[in-house]
């Protein structure tokens, strides 16, 4: 069954290549003159959640170093990352800060957007090299320190050989040059922001990035700053050089002044919305190193599906209407501003209806003339996302310190009947899920315990899963590895996979900060390399070419990351390094004291010693006081008689004393105040 | 002092085996001593009690205004009107109130699902003490009708990473919501409402609205086991097939308005930290509107102080709620309790007046509450049994309490009701908000407390105090009553050990550590006998159609029966024949074994549920310690023996577990109306909740007690 994937990767790999050489070669079109270049982009999409989807993508391209006339200086690519790609020989790089979760079920799983900017929480970083293996891991260790340094966060953590792991082929293709880590707490704020504007040409004074005010964008629900760079280059293509992908993408919720909260749920009105309402900032010019400098503005296919079919019932046809005004006002909303250019999808797998993009320049706005968009909705309107074909969705089974499981279980969403349709291999019909998963050493993990529910049947694994690479986790040395191809069938409604595990022990020095708050598991990956999530929209060929479109155009496989887990483990009372220290001090304190105390003592000496005294003093006192050592010696306890009635009598005697000395004490307290 | 002087050149004993000789042959003396100080440290409990404080920095209770309005009421005020509204309908299929709740959460955003689960009956399994809550055991009996239905809204905290959650909990009764379940679901939602609007969340919220038609505990329980360890395999088509009718899922979501999704998987929202049970009762009879907390789960475990601290921190100082935990009101007027409460007062006043620094008088009254809330926490924590739905959080290891808010009138006043919403709901804002700034789970303050009113405690390191006291006596004078049993030997003295002495009596340590191993032998035989009853239970509980009081008759005949023939079994001898001069007095002996097992039972029980091992220590102890033959006191007849005869007729009677029980029963209720069966069914409800003090009675209690009557009443 081995044989299977292989075609397919192969095909794969064919087409990503023709697509990229397609798009180098495009692209040398007009780099004639190997200049560097810069283009920035924005994309706009109302969620169906109410909610607003801003994706800025800007793109740096280096030519190659070794034909660059300027030897190591640049015009406009960051120097920084020139740098580090040099030394270190990137070969690709993806880094990635987000805040919050992107949500698959609203905010759609399927387009390039959910599958390549939807992150994890915390940072993710993975990174391919270009040495030979055994220089990889130093690399991985520079590289990170590197970045910890450039963007202001934690990524040395990275450096640690238990938090990175090296997928061999679920995660990336890519051969065993590649590391993954991720530091799912890692806070994200502005000052991992402004290393990374720092990165663009026009920083954020003039451009689509003026957009950028702080609280805004982290007030939305969804923040993920992201860095990719591929360097061909080292793949011993020469003709193209560095390129830097910088993407922001933000979900916001844009505030809805007059729509009160009364949710009355039939006149659900979605928020309208501007760029200077949602931003509080408006576009008054492009940055002017930038070759392209574009606002899209997207329709989601159902969105699409759903105003086609008021345009069946009104015959007005809004969308041939080419007329100025057809493009501003419909049924549904208006905009404030005549796009340039409407751009459709070609050749959409899913549902009937393509996506539609609205393009503006922002080249023609100045200052006096600032570019605001506005979306006012006229009447309410639902429609939902195209969806990944399984929804998954991970969590931790069990309670205790001691044991637990964690289960990932995907749920089909019921849309991948038809998209399956062209999939359809050899009449018999299968879906291929790729599971990454890494776990800390800390989660001992037993992988034999991996058991495969489809359809809330049982199955056996070796039915089930294609192909499994399992590294396991080695006490405070490396993380325990997963990589799973699954083969469901095409019409499976749910499935289930468990791994149990059992808790470990830390030392006390290795906990965390905030060690009672639990550990955290990353997230698992799952990907389905039958899908691809790629929108083309048709356009002139004679048109320049949008990075962000290109990008979109790539054929990459959809793919969706699990929550984040939180295990918690025993934790020691942290004080208790004192209290050991105490008792142990304690401990020898009494040792040493009873050891030289027996090694000082001459017994016979000391008896010698008080019978000559006793034979001395027969004072009344020092009798009393010998009888009464002689009782708690506990010489005499087998003569009962006579002692104990002395002993009693003498007793009464000093606690009558004692009584009355205590009796006067407080007395005289008492009368003294 | 001749004698000790000729003994001098023999080698001093070391100063630690001095003074354990030196307590064992004052045994006597000192067990009368140490009892006494352990029940008076228990009853100075109250006092000793300190004020609560919250250890943890980072929740800081009420630092930020509450943020619910009017707007909320009113928001609540729509859903108790729709819900009541639906509730005067005759239409009562239970799925309609079910469906406006979940319309209610989705309208807010919300992620909604149905949880639908199946009651399952209390059964007695053996094995399944301290065993996890276990999910498809009981499946056999499952029928298709009876299911109820939990609704289940999650909030996604915007920014949050969504690994922990805190659930808001309000059961209700699906069949007929009264007002103050209505009450109480219009606070939770508005509360709901208020945070799908806030910015601060950290945390995601669940609200789990609790189908109670089966019973509150029954179906968070289920929620819970369902959200921990879901069945995977088969059981969804099993149960399609069995049951035909259980299409609720489509009837909800056809007639659902929104054309939002209702999920009908299973939602989750990452591991919980906090859990919140809100009740609304209109009870009239208070002065001002009050919370009561509840607190205890199975087996005595608590949640941390600090949830109880930040309740009542809220509640008191912010929203000037009476908050309330459950007290024994039978004790408050109790005369001898007033009366020891004075005293204290007054020596607190002497002793202010010797050093203004010493403050440990507190006023009478304080005492008495103190004493009733002290006695009522000992009790549901010794019980072992939960005392509200938020038991079922803590068996996952997750700190959750009960607020029931009670308002003083009636709430027919609109404006009165209003108030009371809004400071219901502030209060709950507020906890949810405090726990939010939580950033560990809850692990600075107490586990182990009990407490004396709602703020103040007794922590584990205070009491523990009373109990090592009442339980230090046990070994020194099992020690004590050893040697007394050699010691009659005239050939056998306490220089046993020194070589020339062994080297005599070589012959006599055979049958003497076979005596030694035979008492040994008597007592593991009644204790083996006490896991039998204990486990009888399970096969009476399988007689069908058996009223409490006939269960109880069987299980007190078969108990009886059984011990004879285990005895005969096993060949032990209980017949008394032949009391030969050495076995004249290997009662002494036997009593010294009991002692010893009984001190390990109880230094046991006390890892396990200290309340428990405190109450039985008040009642074992003594016995234990009392026990002694009949006939030796009733030969001589003098006064203090035949006190002691009745001393010992007396607790012999009250540590016998169902006398014990009525007894008690008696004193705090009233004896009207108690049937031999209430023992059986209290039993059944402690075992039902799988509790350890189940365990206790019957494997360490009850043989204890046979063994003391054995003393009692053993011939020579």
């Amino acid at each position: 069954m081995a044989h299977l994937p292989r075609p397919t990767l192969s095909l794969f790999l064919v087409l990503s290549l023709q697509i990229i050489f397609s798009a180098i070669a495009f692209g040398s079109d007009f780099q004639e003159s190997d200049e560097e270049e810069f283009s920035e982009e924005l994309l706009l999409r109302p969620l169906p959640d109410r909610k607003v989807l801003a994706h800025f993508h800007f793109e740096s391209r280096a030519p190659p170093s070794l034909s660059d006339s300027h030897g190591r200086h640049h015009h406009l690519f960051p120097k920084a990352i020139a740098q580090l790609v040099q030394k270190f020989r990137v070969k690709e790089m993806e880094l990635s800060f987000t805040q919050g979760r992107w949500n698959y079920d609203r905010w759609g799983g399927f387009d390039p957007i959910s599958s390549s900017n939807a992150k994890p929480p915390g940072v993710e970083l993975w990174a391919a090299f270009d040495v030979p293996q055994y220089l990889v891991d130093a690399s991985w260790k520079n590289l990170t320190h590197t970045l910890s340094g450039l963007f202001c966060a934690s990524i040395n953590f990275l450096e640690s050989s238990t938090t990175y792991s090296a997928p061999e082929w679920s995660f990336h293709p890519s051969s065993g040059s590649l590391r993954y880590g991720t530091l799912p707490r890692e806070a994200v704020c502005t000052e991992n922001l402004t290393p990374w504007l720092k990165l663009l040409p026009c920083r954020d004074k003039a451009g689509l990035s003026v957009l950028m005010d702080r609280p805004s964008i982290y007030r939305g629900f969804y923040h993920s700053q992201q860095l990719r760079l591929t360097s061909p280059e080292f793949e011993g293509r020469l003709e193209s050089g560095i390129v830097l992908k910088q993407t922001l993408t933000v979900v916001l919720q844009p505030d809805s002044q007059g729509a009160s909260n009364t949710y009355s749920s039939e006149t659900k009105l979605q928020p309208s919305w501007s760029l200077s309402s949602i931003f509080g900032r408006k576009v008054t010019s492009r940055c002017v190193l930038a070759k392209s400098s574009n606002i899209y503005l997207q329709l989601e296919g159902g969105l699409v599906t759903e105003l086609e079919n008021v345009r069946k019932e009104n015959v007005i046809s809004w969308i041939d209407n080419v007329g100025s005004e057809g493009w501003r006002t419909n049924p549904f909303f208006d905009l404030s501003v005549n796009p340039d250019s409407v751009l459709r999808e070609v050749n959409s797998l899913h549902g009937s209806s393509s996506s539609v993009l609205y393009e503006y320049s922002v080249a023609k706005y100045s200052d006096s003339r600032p570019f605001d968009l506005g979306l006012k909705w006229k009447s309410p309107v639902v429609w939902s996302c195209p969806q990944a074909p399984l929804h998954a969705s991970r969590f931790l089974m069990g309670s205790g310190n001691e044991r637990g499981a964690i289960a990932i279980s995907l749920i089909s969403t019921g849309l991948n009947e038809h998209f399956l349709g062209a999939n359809i291999v050899e009449g018999s019909c299968k879906l291929e899920v790729d599971i990454f998963q890494v776990v800390p050493w800390y989660v001992k993990v037993y992988y034999h315990t991996l058991r495969v529910f489809v359809n809330g049947q049982p199955q056996a694994v070796t039915d089930v899963v294609e192909k499994m690479r399992v590294s396991p986790s080695e006490d405070k040395v490396s993380p325990g590895v997963m990589e799973l191809v699954l083969k469901f069938p095409c019409d499976v409604k749910s499935a289930a996979l468990t791994l149990e595990f059992d808790k470990g022990f830390l030392h006390i020095d290795e906990y965390p900060p905030d060690a009672n708050q639990g550990f955290d598991i990353p997230s698992a990956i799952i990907s389905f390399p039958n899908f691809h999530a790629r929108t083309h929209y048709f356009e002139d060929s004679s048109l320049k070419r949008s990075p962000m479109l290109s990008k979109f155009q790539e054929k990459s496989r959809v793919r969706s990351y699990s929550e984040v887990l939180l295990v918690p483990l025993t934790t020691p009372d942290f004080s208790m390094p004192y209290n050991v220290i105490t008792i142990t001090c304690t401990a020898f304190a009494l040792y040493f004291g009873s050891l030289l105390n027996v090694l000082r003592r001459r017994v016979g000496e000391e008896e010698r010693f008080l019978k000559n005294r006793a034979a001395k003093k027969a004072g009344r006192l020092a009798q009393l006081l010998s009888m009464l050592s002689a009782k708690i010696r506990g010489k005499k306890w087998e003569h009962p008689q006579s002692p104990s009635a002395s002993s009693s009598f003498i007793s009464l005697k000093l606690i009558v004393k004692v009584v009355l000395v205590t009796g006067i004490a407080i007395a005289w307290q008492y009368y003294s105040q | 002092m001749a004698e000790s002087e000729a003994e001098v050149p023999k080698a001093k004993p070391r100063p630690i085996v001095r003074l354990g000789i030196f307590l064992i042959s004052h045994s006597c003396l000192f067990s009368v001593i140490c009892c006494t100080a352990g029940v008076l440290t228990l009853l100075l409990l109250p006092v000793l009690a300190k004020n609560t404080y919250i250890s943890e920095n980072a929740l800081m209770p009420g630092s930020a205004n509450p943020m619910f309005s009017s707007q909320e009421v009113s928001e609540a005020n729509r859903l108790v009107k729709s819900l009541t509204s639906l509730d005067s309908k005759p239409v009562g299929s239970g799925i309609e109130s079910q469906r406006l709740i979940a319309e209610y959460m989705s309208d807010l955003g919300a992620e909604i699902s149905y949880h639908k689960f199946y009651p399952r009956s209390n059964q007695f399994h053996p094995l399944h003490f301290f065993s996890y809550p276990d999910s498809g055991s009981t499946r056999e009996n499952v029928s298709c009708i009876s299911h109820g239905l939990n609704t289940v809204g999650i909030i996604r905290a915007p920014r949050g990473d969504g690994k922990e959650a805190i659930v808001l909990v309000t059961p209700y009764n699906s069949l007929k919501v009264g007002p103050g379940e209505a009450l109480s679901l219009g606070i939770a939602y508005s509360v709901f409402s208020l945070l799908t609007q806030v910015t601060w969340l950290a945390k995601d919220i669940i609200w789990l609205v609790a189908d109670s038609r089966y019973g509150e505990y029954a179906a968070v329980n289920a929620w819970l086991r369902d959200y921990h360890m879901p069945v995977f395999s088969g059981l969804s088509a099993l149960k399609a097939e069995i049951c035909p009718v259980s299409n609720v899922h489509n009837e909800l979501k056809e007639n659902s308005v929104t054309e939002r999704k209702i999920n009908d998987g299973f939602r989750r929202a990452g591991t919980m930290a906090t859990a919140l049970v809100i009740k609304v009762t209109d009870g009239s009879e208070h002065f001002e509107d009050s919370l009561s907390i509840y607190a205890e789960a199975s087996n005595g475990q608590m949640p941390n102080l600090d949830l109880i601290n930040i309740v009542n921190y809220l509640a008191v100082h912010r929203q000037g709620l009476r908050v309330k935990v459950e007290k024994m009101r039978s004790l408050i007027n109790c005369k001898w309790l007033k009366i020891l409460g004075e005293i204290l007062q007054s020596l607190g006043h002497v002793a202010k007046s010797l050093n203004p620094q010493w403050k440990f008088g507190i006023p009478a009254k304080d005492y008495v509450e103190g004493a009733a809330t002290l006695a009522s926490s000992l009790y549901y924590q010794a019980l072992g049994v939960p005392t509200g739905p938020h038991g079922a959080f803590r068996d996952y290891e997750i700190d959750a309490i009960t607020m029931e808010i009670s308002s003083r009138v009636a709430l027919n006043n609109k404006a009165r009701k209003n108030d009371f919403l809004l400071r219901g709901g502030r209060l709950i804002e507020g906890v949810i908000r405090t726990v939010n700034n939580l950033l560990e789970k809850f692990h600075q303050s107490f586990f182990l407390y009990l407490l004396t009113s709602p703020s103040k405690f007794v922590s584990v390191g205070v009491y523990m105090i009373a109990f090592a006291l009442l339980v230090a006596s046990l070994p020194v004078v099992a020690a004590s009553l050893y040697a007394d049993a050699h010691k009659v030997d005239p050939s056998f003295g306490i220089d046993k050990s020194t070589p020339q002495a062994s080297a005599t009596d070589e012959l006599s340590i055979t049958p003497r550590s076979c005596k030694w191993l035979n008492a040994a032998k008597k007592v593991f035989l009644v204790h083996l006998w006490g896991a039998v009853v204990s486990f009888l239970p399970y096969f009476i509980c399988q007689i069908p159609s058996c009223t409490p009081t006939t269960s109880f008759v069987v299980w007190v005949l078969l108990s009886s029966f059984s011990l004879p023939i285990l005895s005969l079994i096993l060949g032990s001898s209980f017949s008394y024949g032949r009391p030969s001069q050495p076995q004249k007095r290997d009662w002494t002996l036997l009593k010294s074994v009991t002692i010893s097992a009984a001190f390990i039972g109880l230094c046991l029980m006390s890892v396990i549920n200290f309340a428990t091992a405190e109450i039985g220590a008040l009642l074992m102890v003594p016995m234990c310690l009392m026990a002694q033959p009949l006939k030796l006191d009733i030969r001589s007849r003098k006064l203090r023996k035949f006190l002691r005869v009745a001393c010992n007729l007396a607790l012999g009677f009250l540590g016998f577990p169902p006398a014990g029980f009525f007894v008690l029963k008696g004193a705090f209720e009233g004896f009207g109306g108690i049937t031999v069966g209430d023992f059986w069914s209290w039993l059944e409800s402690i075992w039902s909740w799988s509790s350890a003090t189940y365990l206790y009675i019957g494997m360490v209690h009850l043989p204890c007690w046979v063994l003391c009557i054995h003393v009692l009443f053993h011939p020579c």
